[in-house]
């Protein structure tokens, strides 16, 4: 089922009565999620990815917009009538009834023609079960599972009704790192099951990239770029979404560009920088400088000298640490191949690879392309 | 090391010296009447009086023949077990279904709780008294020479019901039943409403959103989610429910005062603490020390019932 958010806001009244300021969680949301995948809701904490995800069950109504599931208006249905499956971040197991009763309630709600005699509703509940595979546990407690076996139940439980649309808020914060890995390919395999259009939220950009068809990455209830996670890490429309994607994170530089050339450092008057790259139809002016990790060549005749720091060895990558003056970070980090033999040194010098070289307006901090870089097409595909 | 050793010595006795208070004062009130009631519930025809005199008495169980010999106490016994029986559940339900009705108030919300529990803080003869006056009949009822009816009687004419005699001189029983049912219900509410609020508010609200996303009809959510989960509160209230209402005693005198009864047939209502108080006056403390005994022993074996069914039924 296509999900189509159109203009959706919310707004919650404030709790202050005195100052009346409203929060604005979601503002002005508009996407489509394309039938039969599975989408990453992507976004730091407070940013309204949970609060999109509830008005998309139903638990929430929006202040404005519409939301469609194919072709049908949703927005006034309850969530019932939607045909929604939600997996809760701490799940929200029925502590008082067995495995088994957790999977059969939402089918012994069903009414009218939908109704199903005993034995439609077990094995149906046996069937979600095997799926998730704790059709073994069906007899034991909530209280006797352990977390991510309380998670496949409440997956099991979401899917049994056979939903148009499933759910997942935060699927994987509440499990410990080793069981985190095993459960998104877990969820990854039930989602290509089934074929069910799946939403999951999440603040671990490395979980949506991993995961997921297509990420849509927020920031303050702003929807800042859709896509495909490998495009939008290769073309982020913007700083924050360069910032948020990726480990290590991408290094950040000031700069400038003048006569279409990249400068790193200088002044405001745009002068005394290294010029360390051309950028073909970049206009003059300051700049904010992205470089992915992988986007550095050690190379001794290169334009951007730095203090080296030392050198990582990770077996089939080396991660070099430096310094540079006009870093907005710490340390610049910068991953390169294990051939090239860092020689010890005061210094290092790289040259750079244009495609992992981003800059952005230094206020709006909105992307600038230059030379052959342009903006990723979101194709619609089935 | 010594000076250690010293300092814990000194720690545990100055333990012991924060304790004393409380410790004497429960030696005294608590401790040692219960012991004495055990041994005098033992000591054959003991008398205070002759036993001020130095006379001693033979051990056995002549105290206990005597409560079960004596005339009222079956009365006595049925009295509370039935006001039991008709006023837990009765209290226990409505005590449900308004703490669900209050928990889903947002308006004034505290104000109303508040309300609620007023008469929890309100004394139970001063509750009695305006009781008696809502149910009293001022006048002669049988001859119909009536001064005033009450309110309730009152409240009964507007939808066209006859007048009853509820606690009157040549009143029936079952009136006075329900009259003490209704005080006894009304009185045990605040408590209850109390406790099962407090339960329902720590209730993880994301059962409920669980619940609506699967469609889950009102009903279903209140049998399914919400008893079950409120099911250590429901227990914990019906156990003291029950101990309660086998101590009902001050209830019955705040409405019809110590005679226990309607004028005319005094003790009717008499309860089983109203029989052991009615011992004391006697000098009887053998029997009365004898029928707390077998109070206790009533309200140990309920108790367990209602822990062993609890146990199978409530989810901690």
């Amino acid at each position: 089922m296509k999900v189509v958010l159109q203009n959706l806001t919310k707004i919650f009244p404030s709790r202050n009565k005195k100052s009346g300021e409203e929060v604005i969680a979601v503002n002005d949301f508009s996407f489509t999620i394309p039938d039969g995948k599975l989408i990453g809701l992507l976004g730091p904490s407070g940013c309204g990815k949970s609060t999109t995800l509830y008005m998309i069950s139903g638990l929430q109504k929006p202040t404005g917009g519409k939301l469609f599931f194919g072709e049908e208006d949703v927005t006034d249905l309850t969530p019932e009538n939607r045909g929604v499956g939600l997996v809760f971040q701490n799940y929200a197991l029925y502590p008082h009834m067995t495995v088994k009763q957790n999977i059969l309630f939402p089918l012994q709600n069903l009414r009218g023609a939908d109704k199903m005699t005993k034995e439609e509703m077990l094995e149906r509940a046996y069937e979600a079960a095997k799926l998730v595979q704790i059709d073994d546990l069906m007899d034991r407690k909530p209280s006797e599972l352990s977390g991510g076996q309380q998670q496949r139940v409440a997956i099991a439980r979401a899917l049994v009704k056979m939903p148009k649309v499933l759910l997942l808020d935060e699927p994987l914060s509440n499990l410990d790192a080793r069981l985190r890995l095993q459960t998104r390919e877990e969820i990854r395999r039930i989602q290509k099951e089934t074929g069910i259009t799946t939403i999951f939220v999440t603040h671990d950009q490395e979980e949506a990239m991993s995961i997921s068809d297509m990420i849509v990455v927020m920031k303050k209830g702003v929807l800042q770029q859709i896509g495909k996670p490998q495009d939008v890490y290769d073309d982020p429309t913007n700083l924050f979404v360069a910032k948020f994607l990726g480990t290590p994170p991408i290094n950040v530089f000031n700069g400038y560009v003048k006569g279409e050339k990249l400068y790193i450092g200088g002044t405001e008057k745009l002068e005394d920088g290294e010029c360390v790259l051309e950028t073909k139809g970049a206009p003059d002016g300051l700049v904010t400088v992205g470089i992915r990790p992988e986007g550095f060549i050690p190379d001794e005749s290169g334009a951007l000298v730095c203090r080296l720091n030392n050198v990582e060895v990770m077996g089939r990558d080396v991660s070099i640490v430096s310094t540079h003056a006009a870093s907005a970070n710490a340390t610049v980090r910068s991953i390169v191949d294990a051939d090239y033999k860092i020689a010890a040194g005061a210094t290092v010098s790289f040259a750079l690879k244009p495609h992992k070289v981003f800059i952005f307006d230094k206020e709006t901090e909105k992307r600038i392309y230059f030379g052959d870089q342009k903006p990723v097409e979101i194709k619609e595909e089935n | 090391m010594a000076g250690f050793l010293q300092k814990i010595k000194f720690d545990k006795w100055k333990g012991w010296l924060y304790l004393s208070p409380a410790i004497v004062l429960l030696l005294i009130f608590t401790v040692w009447p219960i012991f004495n009631t055990l041994r005098i519930a033992f000591l054959e025809d003991y008398n205070s009086l002759t036993a001020m005199r130095g006379v001693k008495f033979d051990f056995g169980f002549a105290n206990f023949a005597k409560v079960l010999q004596y005339d009222g106490f079956i009365k006595c016994l049925s009295n509370t077990m039935l006001l039991c029986i008709l006023t837990v559940p009765v209290s226990t339900i409505l005590a449900l279904v308004i703490a669900v009705c209050l928990n889903s108030i947002k308006f004034l919300s505290r104000f109303i709780q508040t309300i609620f529990f007023l008469p929890y803080v309100t004394n139970s003869i001063a509750i009695g008294m305006v009781f008696a006056a809502m149910f009293s009949v001022i006048g002669n009822f049988d001859s119909g020479l009536v001064d005033s009816y009450g309110i309730i009687n009152n409240v009964i004419g507007w939808f066209g019901g006859k007048p009853i005699d509820w606690m009157g001189t040549g009143s029936g029983e079952w009136p006075n039943y329900v009259v003490m049912v209704i005080y006894i219900v009304w009185n045990a509410l605040p408590f209850k409403i109390l406790i099962l609020l407090g339960g329902l508010q720590s209730v993880n609200k994301q059962y409920y959103d669980a619940a609506k996303v699967d469609g889950t009809s009102r009903f279903r959510v209140f049998t399914r989610i919400t008893v079950p989960l409120l099911s250590p509160m429901l227990a914990y209230v019906v156990i003291t429910g029950f101990i309660g209402g086998f101590k009902e005693y001050s209830s019955i005198v705040g409405v019809f005062g110590d005679g226990m009864g309607p004028i005319g047939d005094a003790g009717r209502l008499n309860t089983m603490v109203g029989f052991i108080y009615d011992a004391l006056p006697q000098q009887q403390l053998g029997r009365a020390s004898a029928a707390a005994l077998i109070l206790f022993g009533i309200i140990f074996i309920v108790t367990m019932i209602n822990l062993y069914v609890s146990k199978k039924k409530t989810h901690y």
